[in-house]
């Protein structure tokens, strides 16, 4: 179709590097831009961007889990852990130094990253499901010392109120202003992540990921490399956990728990292992698939049977569907989100002459 | 395709039929309500939800609040912060004038949208106990007795049970190593200088069901003269059965509000097993009173059966106690404004013209005043006799001063 790939001819060694050679792809990305930044807030109220606003915390965190999980070949379980220590990070310096929000969100991600890197030592030494349970233990124990010591938790209930994020004495409150601010963030997230899977330590965490030794013989410094990999995964975690807190107002360890590792697992798996783009349909997928499940049911349940009923029904069934969902996506396409989004670009590439 | 074609069409009958049903006359109003039907606090919610919906039937039966119907938008949440979140959101964008949160967490990280938006939203029996303060927190409403209103009523209730004085006595505290369960720790401490007992503290870690150990340590080594217990989801069932095998007497054991339920006590064994079992609630237990029977009647003339829910009355109550005193908020609100056409703010006014509202026993008098958003911090001990709870204390305010002191240190 449109997407051709034939008679472009770069001239330059900076052409050929660019993120996206061809003039179709840049011309989407400028589409998408002004989708994203212009047209959804004027035409979204309230609710449709607070759930993309979501979504966009969502991304920043998965897409960390990735170069980890999908690109270094790390499995971690402790995702949601340095989430939380980013998010507490930020809402120290911010309530006790009232520092501005450019200077909390790097500091969470930093020390998201220096917690990261300790607990990345491990992975010298064990691998796979081990280095799992290992991180499985980081989550644990950073969930603990954050509940039991009141300087870094803030008090008994483990809870500290965010003040909203300033920008140029503007306070950014209502879910439209929010948006420009996560959006922000997690445009930056994701150009800075796709920028580092093209550099040599993006192909590094690649080299590792796909044969650990032979990385090594080509002159690959493993153990650094994979600390680089904890500390960079830690710090999109740890912005994540400060975009979360200011988008909430409070940082709450409770939000960062097991299950919410659990729940970035299954979006970069879904989404597709060693992807960006995976790990944004990956986060667009678990965040909304229930949203879109309950409103379809809510829209047409209650032609079959009555309304509270359906209450009972929905909220059991839409679990159902959820798992079910996961199931059939994976079957279809173990390789994610995704290897399913390429099949289909294929296929169009050289539709109607496929063969 | 003709099915979903008749579906359609029923659908568009029923839309616009509705639609003609809220032009005529009254306005609809809309109450949003946060559910936990299928994640860790299920126990609860699947009881509790139905009820909130069968209160509001019942006043829908009767022509809503002075002609007014009001809709019920539920979304079950599944103890998630995000989809409490996206939940808050869309209970704003379908026009609530009042919010039922669910779950600490969740209410901690909707609080702040509350006061922004001017939504008045309820966390009964749950969030943080500070938040009593409506000075502080003007738009949220706990309405039912605090952490800390429950430590209190415990240590009153211990007191009287140990015969009028506890001077001297060894409490022990066994509670759930997360913020909810520490939160009545600062007020336990300070009752015991109060009061002059010994306070011993006993946590048990995430995920809070296995508690041989310090349930040994309070009856063998520390020898507690009576026991508070601060217990969720499965854990308060393990801790009577762990309590009786140590042969500890129930009676000396009081439970704050989640280990309170009929689930509980069939957890442990059976009725037969927990004798002597005591729990607090902040909303009446038992099935005899006049609104449960409305209910049933209602069910009755429709030709149904009563919802099975009923039987676990101490959850099924408490969606009465939501329901009720969010309808008679926005009842005051429209009596105030003179029309149906009410927003947050004439809600929370609502809440606080609340006086004495006890619905025929079922709810402790509530009265809520700009600093008191618990309406009054009521706690009634209810104790297993038999196959049933019976009333152990009357509705008592255990120590409200210095509950209140310290809402006011807080600010």
């Amino acid at each position: 179709m449109f997407h051709r790939e034939s008679g472009y001819f770069k001239t330059t060694y900076q052409a050929d590097m660019g993120l996206y050679p061809l003039p179709v792809a840049r011309y989407a990305m400028v589409a998408i831009g002004a989708v994203l930044f212009i047209l959804c807030p004027l035409l979204l109220d309230g609710y449709y961007l607070s759930i993309i606003n979501l979504v966009a915390i969502a991304v920043v965190g998965a897409v960390g889990l990735n170069i980890l999980v999908g690109f270094t070949g790390q499995i971690s379980i402790g995702h949601a852990a340095f989430m939380s220590v980013g998010a507490y990070t930020a809402a120290n310096l911010a309530t006790k130094l009232d520092l501005p929000f450019w200077l909390t969100v790097p500091a969470g991600g930093a020390m998201a990253a220096l917690i990261g890197i300790l607990v990345g030592i491990p992975s010298l030494r064990i691998k796979g499901l081990y280095l799992a349970i290992a991180t499985l233990a980081a989550q644990f124990i950073i969930e603990w010392i954050i509940n039991h010591t009141p300087s870094i938790s803030g008090g008994v209930a483990a809870s500290i109120e965010m003040p909203r994020p300033v920008f140029f004495g503007k306070e950014l409150a209502n879910q439209a202003e929010l948006y420009y601010f996560l959006m922000v963030i997690a445009v930056i997230a994701v150009v800075g992540a796709l920028n580092l899977m093209r550099s040599r330590i993006g192909r590094s965490f690649i080299a590792i990921r796909d044969q650990e030794i032979a990385a090594e013989i080509i002159g690959i410094n493993v153990f650094k490399t994979k600390l680089i990999a904890f500390g960079v995964s830690s710090f999109y975690a740890g912005v994540c956990g400060v975009m979360y807190t200011y988008y909430l107002g409070i940082a709450n360890y409770e939000n960062f728990q097991l299950i919410t590792s659990v729940d970035y697992l299954a979006m970069v798996i879904i989404g597709g292992l060693g992807s960006i783009l995976g790990s944004i349909f990956g986060a667009i997928f678990i965040t909304m698939l229930p949203i879109v499940i309950r409103l379809l049911m809510e829209s047409f349940g209650s032609i079959f049977i009555d309304d509270a009923a359906l209450a009972q029904v929905i909220a059991q069934f839409r679990l159902i569907v959820f798992g079910g969902l996961i199931i059939l996506f994976l079957v279809v396409e173990p390789d994610g989100l995704a290897k399913l989004w390429q099949n289909i670009r294929n296929y169009f590439r050289f539709w109607p002459f496929s063969y | 395709m003709k099915h979903l074609t008749t579906g359609l069409f029923m659908a568009g009958l029923t839309l616009s039929a509705t639609m003609m049903a809220t032009t005529v006359g009254a306005k609809e109003i809309v109450v949003g309500m946060a559910c936990d039907r299928t994640g860790p606090t299920q126990t609860v919610g699947v009881f509790l939800c139905p009820a909130y919906h069968d209160y509001v039937k019942l006043i829908n039966s009767r022509g809503g609040i002075m002609g007014n119907k009001v809709r019920v938008v539920e979304i079950d949440t599944e103890y998630k912060v995000p989809q409490s979140v996206e939940a808050y959101q869309r209970f704003k964008k379908e026009g609530a004038v009042v919010v039922a949160l669910w779950g600490t967490p969740m209410t901690q990280a909707i609080t702040p949208n509350l006061n922004a938006d001017h939504i008045p939203g309820t966390s009964p029996g749950f969030g943080t106990a500070a938040a009593a303060n409506g000075e502080k927190y003007p738009y949220l409403f706990p309405m039912a007795a605090s952490y800390w209103s429950q430590a209190g009523a415990a240590v009153t209730f211990a007191k009287s049970e140990l015969g009028g004085t506890i001077k001297g006595k060894k409490i022990a505290y066994l509670f759930y190593d997360n913020p909810a369960g520490r939160e009545p720790i600062p007020i336990l401490d300070k009752l015991a200088v109060l009061e002059g007992f010994e306070l011993k503290k006993f946590a048990i870690p995430p995920p809070g069901v296995e508690m041989k150990i310090q349930v040994q340590d309070i009856t063998r080594r520390y020898r507690a003269d009576f026991v508070i217990s601060h217990l969720f989801g499965k854990g308060p069932a393990v801790h009577i059965k762990e309590f009786k095998r140590m042969g500890y007497s129930l009676k000396k054991l009081v439970s704050l509000v989640w280990g309170a339920g009929e689930s509980d006590i069939n957890g442990a064994g059976g009725w037969a097993k927990a004798q002597g079992y005591n729990a607090l609630n902040f909303a009446g237990v038992g099935s005899n009173y006049k609104v449960l029977d409305e209910i049933k009647a209602l069910y009755k003339k429709e030709g149904k059966d009563a919802p099975k829910q009923m039987a676990s009355t101490v959850y099924y109550n408490r969606g009465i106690l939501a329901a009720a005193v969010h309808l008679k908020a926005i009842e005051l609100a429209v009596k105030a404004k003179g029309s149906g056409d009410i927003t947050g703010t004439d809600v929370q006014k609502g809440f606080l013209a609340i006086k004495d509202f006890k619905l025929g026993g079922i709810l402790p008098p509530l009265n809520f005043t700009n600093l008191d958003h618990e309406g009054g911090g009521w706690a009634r001990v209810f104790r297993v006799e038999g196959d049933n709870f019976v009333p152990a204390s009357d509705w008592i305010r255990g120590y409200r001063d210095v509950v209140i002191q310290m809402l006011k240190e807080d600010h």
